[in-house]
């Protein structure tokens, strides 16, 4: 993987799992949230949403009017209500995070484009992730996934640090991870057909070719676009080719799908069906999401929960309804 | 400045050789990818034919045209046949095959695989476990390493074909004839190290436009950027593995 990102991040990376949180993270992980912002957490929210005295408390909680020093993740919103919550704390009973992300930090030269994002998503469960454009959230999906490598913090997918694998153990994780990108990036050189066969043909060799072709066709059905199966890509519009992108990241029956902006580009309509076929095959297939997006509609289908990023970091946490109802100005933004 | 630019220039050099260094990991190891490999050598191979048929027969006519004057004062012609034959399976006929399969397959390698980073579609194979490097730059590289030389050698054939064409305008000869006197000057030391050659000509131009292809930066017109500096690098490459070459087949000589 090395060589995509050549040129901009030539040798930190080998040594960055150590020298791992950006100043000021590892300080406020010991002492309890600064300057008496716990105490009016506690008593303003309801249903032990507030962050609690010993866990740790999110880095950089300062108010939201101080400057903060570089390197310190930027604030957080000031709503009590929507604090980013640990795992364990906004839904207990759920089980482990099957994927935790820590402390994640990721830059282009001298542009800081993740500046530690925390987060995880437990088993069966629709997160949302909203930023404007630009905030990085494809950089973050791609960073779970090995596409790209964060400076430093530590992503665990089903319990495996994804930094510490080798290239085949991997490889043997993202065939249990689906990505459907931003562009859908179906292979334009082959035909709807073939594009779904790909990553099966290359995966399960003994597999014969009416069984390929059985799966291709019902997976095709389930996005609603068997007849186009001999056409080429490039023939297909974009909602169509997302549709497709779909079907070709299901086929390998992932457990856990990061779907980049599924929804952005298409017509009111298209974009519902695709959000109605996110929680579709959540239902079905039993998988975990992460789904990045700036379509409300979409976001209030199929969130089971939201995280907002702003600034490279978590800045509010909370459900649909819960987040609507704030007074942040930085949040009604997204809900005009 | 200059201090960067040394940098970079070492940085760059140093990723590419590791690119290559990638290939002969890959290459003996399987799974091997056998049909994207014959579908590559069905592009690079059948589809170049005619261009370099044609090239390769302009060649031989010019070659044969050329030299009658200064053979036909020495009262020559009938050197005619190993002169043409000496040059093209010597230098023409590899160095003009390399150098036309740089501009067509390096260019087109450039340009795909460049699009395919630049539309995700290498991200794509990476997430799903395939691995592209296996899947895109084994297959093609290749497939121009075994299809050039052939490529090189019915070059070699058609030249010749050209300069008996060109012979015959003013001598006559059989075919049978022109051929026999053809080989007849050809020894072991000129064909053995211009076959070798070409082998190493197909390899860099693959490796070189899959190289600038797969590390195409982003936006589309780093696209352009990666075909048109595959055919710069790659003709270069051709050329300077050629003077080697030569050098090499001296001093065995
Ligand atoms: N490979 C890269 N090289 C340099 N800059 C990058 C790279 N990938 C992303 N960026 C920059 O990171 C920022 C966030 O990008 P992205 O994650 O795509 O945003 P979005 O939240 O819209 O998905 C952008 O400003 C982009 O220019
Ligand atoms: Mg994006």
């Amino acid at each position: 993987m090395k060589e995509q990102n050549n040129d901009t991040e030539p040798i930190d990376n080998a040594s960055s799992d150590e020298a791992a949180s950006p100043a000021g993270k590892a300080a406020s992980d010991e002492a309890a949230s600064p300057a008496g912002k716990a105490a009016s957490d506690e008593a303003a929210s309801p249903a032990g949403k507030a962050n609690s005295g010993e866990g740790p408390s999110p880095a950089g909680k300062t108010a939201p009017d101080e400057v903060s020093p570089p390197g310190t993740p930027p604030p957080t919103t000031p709503d009590p209500n929507l604090q980013p919550t640990e795992p364990g704390q906004a839904a207990s009973g759920r089980g482990e995070p099957i994927i935790i992300i820590k402390g994640v930090c990721k830059s282009f030269g001298d542009h800081n484009v993740l500046r530690g994002v925390d987060m995880y998503v437990y088993k069966g469960e629709n997160l949302v992730i909203l930023g404007k454009s630009g905030s990085g959230k494809s950089v973050l999906i791609k960073c779970m996934v090995g596409l790209e490598t964060p400076d430093s913090g530590a992503i665990e997918i089903f319990g495996q640090d994804i930094s510490r694998l080798s290239y085949d153990e991997l490889n043997a994780m993202r065939i249990r991870i689906g990505f459907l990108f931003q562009n859908s990036a179906l292979y334009d050189s082959m035909t709807v057909r073939e594009n779904l066969a790909f990553p099966l043909r290359q995966h399960k060799k003994t597999m014969t070719r009416e069984k390929i072709d059985a799966i291709s066709m019902e997976m095709l059905e389930n996005v609603g676009l068997a007849d186009a199966i001999d056409q080429m890509p490039s023939k297909l519009s974009g909602g169509q080719n997302k549709r497709i992108g779909l079907a070709r990241t299901l086929i390998l029956r992932p457990q856990i799908m990061l779907y980049d902006e599924p929804t952005t580009g298409l017509d009111t309509g298209t974009a519902r069906e695709i959000s109605e076929l996110i929680c579709k095959m959540k239902d079905k297939y039993k998988i975990s999401s992460i789904i990045i997006t700036h379509d409300m509609p979409c976001a209030k289908l199929t969130a089971d929960r939201i995280v907002m990023l702003r600034d490279g970091a978590v800045y509010a946490e909370g459900s649909y309804e819960e987040l609507e109802r704030s007074d942040d100005e930085w949040i009604k933004t997204f809900f005009y | 400045m200059q201090r960067t630019l040394n940098k970079t220039f070492f940085y760059n050099a140093g990723d590419m050789v590791a690119f290559m260094a990638r290939f002969f990991k890959y290459v003996f190891k399987p799974p091997y990818e056998i049909r994207e490999t014959l579908y590559q050598c069905y592009l690079v191979g059948y589809k170049s034919t005619f261009l370099i048929g044609l090239t390769g027969f302009i060649m031989g006519v010019v070659l044969a045209i050329q030299t009658r004057p200064s053979m036909a004062e020495f009262g020559a012609i009938s050197l005619i046949p190993g002169m043409v034959s000496v040059s093209v399976v010597r230098e023409i006929g590899p160095v003009i095959t390399a150098i036309i399969c740089a501009g067509k397959i390096g260019s087109r390698m450039g340009a795909e695989l460049g699009s395919m980073r630049v539309t995700e579609q290498i991200d794509a194979m990476e997430v799903s476990a395939i691995n592209p490097y296996r899947y895109l730059v084994v297959t093609r590289t290749v497939a121009t390493t075994l299809m050039v030389p052939l490529l090189a050698i019915y070059a070699d054939i058609i030249a010749l074909y050209g300069g008996y064409i060109a012979m015959n305008i003013h001598d006559k000869t059989s075919l049978q004839h022109f051929f026999v006197a053809a080989m007849h000057h050809l020894e072991f030391i000129d064909v053995f190290p211009a076959v070798i050659k070409t082998f190493f000509f197909g390899w860099v131009i693959g490796i070189i436009g899959c190289y600038k292809g797969y590390n195409a930066r982003r936006g589309t017109e780093s696209v352009g950027i990666a075909a048109n500096s595959a055919v710069v690098a790659s003709s270069l490459a051709v050329f300077i593995i050629d003077l080697i070459a030569a050098q090499i087949t001296d001093l065995l000589s």
